[in-house]
């Protein structure tokens, strides 16, 4: 049995390994001989999978930080709080891993400082960079206030949990404003997209498909984490997210196909394109078929089944991001664009780092104990961690 | 008051000699340019190029400057500025190489230096330099045909709209750039429609940037609202809570 576990931890750090060592290699290439000599980037297609993928999916799926916190902090639903931790600290890697990402996307990367002293209001970059800087300090201080436990820094952990609360709900509404204008980058260029994909909603869409796939996230990690660090599941409250994380994408894929009528796109449902193929692919694995799962009770109540489900709903946000950044713009552009080796290893190198680094942080800090919290917490109250089966 | 300047350009006039390509180079000290230059492209080092299409018909691309330029309103970091005769401007020191402004503009013309490890972005300048010490653009200057006309573009719009209305057999009932996306300072007149010719079809006529000052505009609102709706929450279910925990200690105690 031991072996077993052994054999396969070899094979997953050899894998590993061989995308690091790669990762390296284009690294290198990336920053002696640019942009151009590594991706597949052009001059008719700028944005390739390192702002699709890297930034859209990277800053959406670290979603589970604000939302997770909106549910135990400010909804006060004690129940939630074990889930808190976890979530708050993938949504700080989930973070450094985009501005590590955006070091090898922007063609000047020291100068990335420049929003701070250049200022261009009208440009919805330039508020997503504020508020990704701003949530990344918030997230940070989350962090802080169960990292000092660790270190025993009473006096600044009390002075920290005096101003915690304003300090969630800044997390809350900076979370707000640049998940759903990641999607606003977008309004600018109605010509150069698929009507499919194209809605003066975009904003909307995105901001409401971040709140369910950053809880069917905590699902994810939850049971990633349970099984891979030996740390117990808090399944009846997984389940509970389930329906929250359904609710949402339900909302946003009924808002999209009202949206879809009511522009006279219709037409776009039916037409006998890779895109429509591509539209049913996404809202099929990433909505329709876990509705359907979670529907039943009898999915919704097993391990394996939810789990499943998280995956998909993952997925299909994953392939949401990527349609709106590559494929609704291939569209217009012709086929012009396909990431290129070096790009896809270089984000598999960031996955793989950010993988490493979670295993070791969440060993180290007490993320999965709540024990110090619950005494200390701010309304001192049972926290019922202790309801999940442990197998 | 600052007379606004611009560039007409009118594609039935255009005999496809190539001579605003080579001074445009010449200008911007941007190599000696192809030989057969109607197969170059847009590109780092090309900031306009001749175009030839079916019936031996020319056309130029160039940066249109627009009126309310996307690439200025999408700029995280203003690097691009609109100027006060017309010309849109880049500042390389600026930009951090997000691409922005290649993702959004209209036209597809700023170019990028993708093989640099300190790349910065290429675009037509309308001959800023020049323009400002009342010169013409060097592209206006060379060429031989008067297909491209440098002036104030109030007149260059007259000029068109006459142009058309004396000879509607030879044109396209529409100058390009009157109204595209905003409008531009760099007007086209062709003898087919401009779809064509490569120039996008598609533009609606309000500036772009409004799409996105839409959203930002609710900024404020979504601020205001979301604070006080999450502080109001807070307190409330913080208050829900610690009712429910006195009525069970009440419970407790009376059991
Ligand atoms: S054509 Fe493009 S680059 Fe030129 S001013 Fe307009 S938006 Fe800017
Ligand atoms: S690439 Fe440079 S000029 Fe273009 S939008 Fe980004 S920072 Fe601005
Ligand atoms: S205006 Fe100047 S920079 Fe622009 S195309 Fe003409 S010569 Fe080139």
């Amino acid at each position: 049995m031991l072996k077993k576990i052994l054999e396969k931890f070899t094979f997953w750090r050899g894998i590993a390994a061989l995308i690091l060592l790669s990762g390296v290699y284009f690294t290198y290439v990336r920053f002696v001989y640019g942009l151009g000599a590594v991706t597949n980037l052009s001059d008719e297609f700028p944005w390739g999978i390192w702002i699709g993928f890297d930034i859209l999916c990277g800053v959406g799926l670290a979603a589970g930080g604000f939302t997770i916190s909106a549910v135990t902090h400010i909804f006060n639903i004690e129940k939630f709080k074990p889930l808190s931790r976890p979530a708050i600290l993938t949504a700080f890697l989930g973070y450094a891993f985009v501005a590590l990402a955006l070091m090898f996307d922007l063609g000047k990367p020291y100068n990335i400082w420049h929003p701070l002293i250049m200022w261009n209001p009208s440009s919805v970059m330039f508020e997503v960079a504020w508020c990704v800087m701003l949530y990344l300090t918030v997230l940070f201080l989350e962090f802080l206030s169960f990292a000092l436990e660790k270190f025993q820094w009473q006096k600044t952990l009390t002075l920290l949990r005096k101003v915690i609360v304003p300090i969630y709900i800044l997390g809350i509404v900076l979370s707000t404003l640049h998940q759903s204008s990641l999607g606003s980058m977008y309004l600018i260029i109605p010509q150069k997209m698929h009507p499919l994909w194209y809605s003066s909603f975009l904003p909307v869409y995105f901001y409401l498909s971040a709140i369910a796939v950053g809880f069917a996230m905590v699902i994810f990690e939850s049971y990633t984490s349970a099984r891979g660090m030996g740390h117990k599941i808090e399944f009846p409250l997984l389940s509970e997210i389930s329906r929250i994380t359904m609710a949402f994408l339900v909302i946003t894929l009924a808002m999209r196909l009202v949206d879809i009528v009511l522009e006279g796109k219709l037409a776009f449902l039916f037409k006998p394109e890779i895109e429509t193929f591509m539209f049913y692919i996404e809202i099929g694995i990433g909505t329709i078929v876990p509705a359907i799962l979670l529907s039943s009770k009898k999915f919704r109540m097993d391990r394996k089944w939810l789990y499943l489900t998280s995956v998909l709903v993952v997925t299909g946000f994953i392939l949401n991001r990527l349609n709106v950044s590559v494929t609704s713009i291939i569209y217009t552009t012709g086929d012009i664009y396909f990431p290129s080796l070096g790009e896809i290893s270089i984000t598999m190198s960031l996955v793989v780092v950010g993988i490493i680094v979670f295993k070791w942080l969440s060993n180290y800090f007490p993320v999965f104990e709540h024990k110090a919290e619950e005494k200390e917490s701010l309304i001192s109250f049972e926290t019922p961690h202790e309801l999940a089966p442990s197998k | 008051m600052i007379k606004q300047k611009g560039i007409l350009f009118d594609a039935t006039m255009c005999v496809g000699c190539g001579e605003c390509y080579y001074a445009c180079k010449a200008q911007n000290e941007n190599g000696e340019g192809k030989e057969d230059f109607l197969t170059d492209h847009l590109s780092y080092k090309s900031y306009t190029v001749v175009e030839e299409y079916e019936d031996e018909i020319y056309t130029r691309k160039m940066c249109m400057h627009c009126v309310d330029p996307t690439c200025v309103s999408v700029c995280p970091v203003g690097a691009f500025t609109k100027t006060e005769f017309g010309p849109v401007l880049y500042d390389g020191d600026k930009c951090m190489g997000c691409r922005y402004c290649m993702q959004a503009c209209p036209h597809n013309i700023p170019r990028y230096e993708w093989q640099s490890n300190n790349p910065v972005v290429q675009k037509c300048t309308m001959c800023h330099d020049r323009i400002k010490n009342g010169e013409m653009t060097a592209c206006a200057e060379a060429c031989p045909a008067e297909a491209t006309l440098f002036g104030d573009l109030e007149e260059l719009k007259e000029i068109a709209l006459q142009r058309i209305a004396d000879d509607p057999d030879t044109y396209y009932p529409h100058v390009y750039g009157l109204e595209e996306a905003g409008g531009t300072h760099v007007l086209i007149l062709s003898p087919v429609p401009f779809e064509q010719l490569g120039f996008a079809g598609n533009l609606p006529n309000e500036p772009l940037p409004e799409l996105t000052k839409r959203a930002l505009d609710k900024i404020p609102h979504v601020v205001s609202v979301g604070s006080v709706f999450l502080g109001g929450m807070y307190w409330l279910t913080k208050r829900k809570n610690q009712i429910a925990e006195e009525n069970r200690m009440k419970e407790d105690e009376n059991a």
